[in-house]
């Protein structure tokens, strides 16, 4: 990205992408993240898409909707969305801001960590319901 | 309560040698600031404290009597009382002495924190101090019984700075024991939102008492921040021994649960008491996304299905 350090980076393992994004981004890096990402789904035909959000300490509504994005894009070429590692600043900031999360279905579902978002992933491949899922609409 | 100007006493002070400020009529000029009144002040009070401390140890125990007529500080015993008052007398002649408080501040404060784990009251404390201003007033009176004129400007000298000494003692007390208090609001808020783990990823939080939004605010940095740190899946919040929420708080306690979802765990509410039921009802709160259960029992359960525990009771041999 423009010669400097990576601020997004996005993994394969088997049929899941792991996108990790390292820093806080700006509004044009978050469309072109969102532009990367979805195009990579298609690339390797995931069936999921993890993205880490751990390192962000603030999730402003600009990338609340932007992940909310990602996930309807993510859905649409066959692939479920997990957000994951959300700070506990970030989860009650985001609520106050009225990010409510959502009962489920069409929405971001979140998780822990990474391990969690593996397995939630896991079980909703094999059928098993989304036990512990959340997302938030807007 | 007396201000630090230097002034004079009413007749004490020559007029050529006072102040400017050390005006006859103002009662707060007094004359304890012995340095700064004119010959005649000066000498007055360096004749009131050498009376002071010529009868240190008559004064000190009629003082001492005094205070056990009273029964003040009955939580002390004899030779601590002893000790204290020999303290307290040379303070406040220290005091009237120099016209500075700072030492008798220190030691005040000193003391309140000796005496007030032993449940020594405030009254007791102004009770006895106020004593022994009557004490060495009436031995002031004796002293100049004669003599009426003097007698006044002894004790225009010798009321202010008692005054102030009793406002003093007073107020470090008060201070202290607010500090003290201070600092067990701090341990009890501390105290007051525990997180516990039951089972691996399933946290229970038990409240006790009522919630406000200092208490909810808190609650939720230790719950998020616990969901963190034990990888929590399933959260039971215990509100059994919690006697009413406000709307405030039920909309905090709200957003608390749908943050936690955003970390991925899933908040069970028990112990609901019909009138907080009530509450959240009448104000409308949204509660449809909100799973709660009738008991905490029924709260565990719940939540070992959610995290697929089957706990099973062991068949016991007919023995028992």
């Amino acid at each position: 990205m423009n010669g400097g350090p990576a601020l997004v980076s996005i993994m394969r393992q088997g049929s899941t992408l792991i996108a990790s994004i390292h820093t806080a981004l700006d509004d044009s890096e978050l469309v072109r993240f969102e532009h990367d990402l979805v195009a990579q789904i298609g690339t390797h035909r995931s069936r999921g898409v993890i993205i880490d959000v751990a390192a962000l300490d603030v999730i402003d509504s600009f990338a609340a909707h932007t992940l909310r994005r990602i996930a309807e894009m993510a859905r649409l070429r066959g692939a479920r969305t997990v957000v994951v590692g959300i700070q506990p600043e970030v989860a009650f900031a985001m609520v106050r801001l009225g990010m409510r999360p959502a009962a489920g279905g069409d929405h971001v579902t979140t998780a822990l960590d990474l391990e969690e978002g593996l397995a939630l992933l896991e079980t909703a491949e094999s059928g098993g319901p989304p036990g512990g899922a959340a997302g938030w609409s807007p | 309560m007396a201000d630090e100007k230097p002034g004079a006493g009413r007749q004490g002070a020559p007029t050529d040698e006072a102040p400017p400020n050390g005006l006859r009529d103002d009662p707060t000029a007094a004359a304890h600031d012995g340095v700064a009144a004119g010959g005649n002040g000066e000498h007055l009070l360096s004749q009131l404290i050498a009376h002071l401390r010529e009868n240190r140890t008559r004064l000190r125990e009629e003082w001492a009597e005094r205070i056990q007529e009273a029964h003040l500080l009955t939580a002390m015993t004899p030779k601590e009382m002893a000790a204290e008052t020999t303290s307290v007398y040379d303070n406040y002649v220290e005091v009237l002495e120099t016209g500075s408080v700072e030492a008798l501040q220190h030691y005040a404060r000193d003391l309140s924190e000796r005496i007030i784990p032993r449940g020594v009251e405030t009254h007791e404390v102004v009770g006895i101090v106020l004593l022994l201003r009557d004490v060495l007033a009436r031995s002031l009176f004796e002293k100049y019984q004669r003599d009426f004129g003097l007698l006044n400007e002894v004790l225009d000298a010798y009321e202010p700075a008692a005054n102030r000494i009793a406002n003093t003692v007073a107020v470090s007390f008060v201070d202290e024991r607010e500090r003290v208090i201070r600092q067990q609001q701090d341990a009890i808020r501390e105290l007051s939102t525990p997180v516990l783990p039951v089972r691996e990823r399933l946290l229970i939080l038990p409240i006790i008492g009522v919630l406000d939004s200092e208490r909810a605010r808190q609650l939720t940095e230790q719950l998020l921040t616990g969901i963190r740190r034990h990888r929590a899946k399933v959260v039971v919040i215990d509100i059994t021994g919690s006697p009413d929420v406000d709307e405030t708080v039920a909309n905090h306690l709200v957003q608390t649960v749908d943050a936690s979802r955003l970390m991925g765990a899933s908040v069970i509410i028990t112990g609901l008491s019909p009138k907080i039921a009530q509450t959240l009802v009448t104000i409308g709160v949204d509660l449809s996304k909100m799973n709660t259960i009738g008991d905490l029992q029924g709260g565990l359960e719940e939540a070992e299905r959610l995290l697929g525990y089957t706990v099973t009771r062991k068949e016991v041999s007919s023995s028992s």
